[in-house]
């Protein structure tokens, strides 16, 4: 197990170089760089580019840039001069990460329990109301539900108010507003699984032996029919609790989410670098995690004391 | 010999968007105390859903069960509510199925699979619960029991599976065994001892098994009465000797015919076969439904149901050749 773990970090390390190179590459194979402004004089532009090392050649720049990536350095903001990259994403990832964790938490309970609900009533009332739920989830996007919620439930009702402060209670619309699209997409799955284990021989087995709907769903059914739900878990929680800059912008969260766009317009070379690293980094950590759960949860899966599979 | 199960005059339909498949027709048997009674017939007879209408465990809808009675100690079972059949589902009725493979929960250890039934029905718990299940275990012959309760079926060979749902089936010492073709998905030699096992577990707890295969091999040894069933009616039945040596019908003739024997020399060396299909059960045929393959067919067989005639003593043959006046045809089944 131990062996495997660490396998596991060495390839991801392998990982992290590939994909920060290639990030590298294509950042700088973009038109322009970050002092362009027509209003700046020529001077200035040319000490901002020797003040970040832009005028060294690119080879030049990348063996800088690895060696202090290695040190865990991350550089400073071209745009926010003074502030370094690492301590960008400190103050904005706690802000989206309250929300993802939420959204993540709300996609998953009332999406598992959409799904498997749909599945038990298989053609019936239930079922139908879950595809709708999962159709409006998926069809519309944030942008859209993110006012509707906002103004029924915020300016019309007024339960919760509409910009994010300091309550527990100003989170509830925009973790929905994250949450939706991944209920709909994980109630749908679950909903395909359970009727997929619900057809296997050992649910009639199970129903052989007396037990009831309640007692063959729980102890038979769950356990085999979330394992395609563990998968997707991974990216989907990397990428919640990154944040979206549609939800921040509309509940007026400064989060991490709106750095994906606008760092790379404005071209802030150490703020993409950043960005990506940390982002992927999360993506391979949630993955190891993902493939140490199923082990857990399917006894077939278990990772073996050497090392393999 | 004490009556345990009563099928009478069972009548299955599965209700499709295309109509309806009458799946069992007029289906009548007795099962007693102590006794094997064999259902044989090919894919699509009628014969998994007649012995699954007895625990209940054909999905409602599609499945509907038309007319007829199924008599458990007395008791209409397809008069039960979903709540009374959870109680007799593994306590009274005990199921295995064909492919041990699939039939054993991936995520749940063998010995917790065992004990389930046994906590449900008996109200046994721990460490009282994991004795009786060791017992099971050792009682259908897995070796290292106690290694084996902890380990998942992915751990167990195909016969290992087999033996372990045999435990599962019998763990509440029901009245009747149901096995679903328990040898199909195995090798051979496993066969052989799959079925040994059954034997002498039903020596030593007194269960009736009623026994579902498409292999009239496999029932010779084991069962002391034999069903055949045909395009969702039974043909014949009758005693296993009456069936393998008196058979009054062309259909078994020709499931004995394909079975192969080493005790027989023929000049040409090829199995015998049955030509043709089953027919379509959505609109079953007026008359006998194997007249259409039946080489000794008459104008009678697919213009009228043949009734039972009774050939022997409890022997019954729907085939019309048993009517006195229908042409005298041997049974080409010769005793060896």
């Amino acid at each position: 197990m131990l062996r495997y773990i660490i396998k596991r970090l060495l390839m991801a390390v392998a990982t992290l170089w590939v994909i920060s190179t290639l990030t590298f590459i294509l950042m700088h194979a973009l038109p322009n760089d970050p002092f362009t402004d027509p209003k700046l004089k020529p001077e200035v532009k040319q000490a901002l580019r020797e003040k970040y090392g832009l005028d060294k050649p690119l080879s030049e720049q990348y063996v800088i840039y690895m060696k202090n990536l290695i040190k865990g350095d991350l550089g400073t903001s071209m745009k926010y001069p003074g502030r370094s990259v690492k301590d960008m994403i400190k103050t904005s990832f706690p802000k989206s990460f309250s929300l993802g964790w939420r959204a993540l938490v709300i996609a998953l309970v009332f999406g598992l329990l959409l799904g498997v609900i749909a599945a038990l009533n298989h053609q019936k009332t239930w079922d139908y109301l879950s595809i709708f739920i999962a159709i409006i989830g998926v069809s519309i996007p944030s942008i859209i539900l993110g006012p509707i919620l906002a103004y029924f439930f915020g300016v019309k009702l007024g339960w919760f108010p509409v910009t994010v402060d300091k309550t527990q209670l100003s989170l509830v619309l925009p973790s929905l507003t994250l949450g939706l699209s991944s209920l709909a997409t994980i109630s749908r799955l679950m909903r395909t699984t359970t009727l997929e284990v619900l057809g296997q021989d050992y649910i009639s087995t199970a129903k052989s032996k007396g037990l009831s709907k309640v007692q063959i769903v729980w102890k038979h059914v769950l356990r085999n029919a979330i394992m395609p739900i563990i998968t997707i878990l991974g990216p989907l929680f990397a990428a919640l609790i990154t944040g979206s800059i549609v939800v921040e912008k509309i509940f007026a969260v400064a989060g991490l989410g709106e750095y994906f766009v606008s760092t790379i317009w404005e071209k802030d070379y150490p703020m993409i670098m950043g960005i990506t690293i940390f982002y992927a980094t999360l993506i391979i950590l949630s993955m190891l995690a993902v493939d140490l759960a199923y082990g857990f949860i399917d006894p077939r899966l278990r990772v073996s004391k050497k090392g393999g599979k | 010999m004490k009556k345990i199960l009563e099928v009478k005059n069972l009548e299955v339909s599965f209700d499709t968007y295309a109509g309806e498949v009458q799946a069992v027709r007029d289906v009548s048997f007795d099962l007693y105390e102590g006794q094997t009674l064999a259902i044989v017939g090919e894919s699509g007879s009628g014969k998994s859903v007649t012995a699954k209408s007895i625990m209940r465990l054909n999905p409602e809808p599609p499945v509907r069960y038309k007319g007829g009675q199924i008599l458990l100690n007395g008791e209409n079972i397809l008069e039960k509510k979903e709540k009374e059949m959870q109680k007799i589902r593994g306590s009274h009725i005990g199921m295995i199925f064909q492919d041990p493979m699939t039939s054993l929960n991936p995520t749940m250890t063998v010995g917790k699979q065992i004990m389930e039934g046994l906590k449900k029905h008996q109200k046994v718990k721990g460490k009282e619960a994991k004795e009786i299940a060791l017992k099971m275990l050792r009682m259908v012959q897995i070796p290292n029991p106690e290694k084996r309760f902890n380990e998942y079926p992915h751990q167990f060979s195909g016969g290992m599976r087999q033996r372990a749902m045999i435990a599962i089936a019998l763990v509440c010492n029901p009245q009747i065994l149901i096995a679903d073709e328990p040898t199909t998905a195995l090798d051979v030699t496993i066969q052989a001892q799959i079925l040994d096992l059954m034997k002498d577990l039903q020596n030593k707890i007194k269960t009736s098994i009623i026994l579902i295969t498409h292999d009239l091999g496999v029932v010779a040894d084991a069962a002391q009465r034999i069903v055949v069933m045909y395009g969702g009616k039974i043909v014949e039945h009758g005693t296993t000797d009456q069936i393998f040596y008196e058979s009054r019908h062309p259909y078994t003739w020709g499931l004995l015919k394909s079975v192969p024997r080493l005790d027989i020399k023929k000049e040409n060396s090829r199995l015998d076969s049955i030509e043709g299909t089953p027919p379509d059960l959505f609109s079953p045929p007026k008359g006998c439904p194997f007249a259409d393959r039946c080489e000794y067919a008459m104008e009678i067989c697919k213009k009228r149901m043949p009734p039972q005639f009774e050939v022997g003593k409890n022997h019954y043959s729907a085939c019309w050749l048993n009517h006195e006046q229908a042409p005298k045809v041997e049974n080409p089944i010769k005793r060896a």
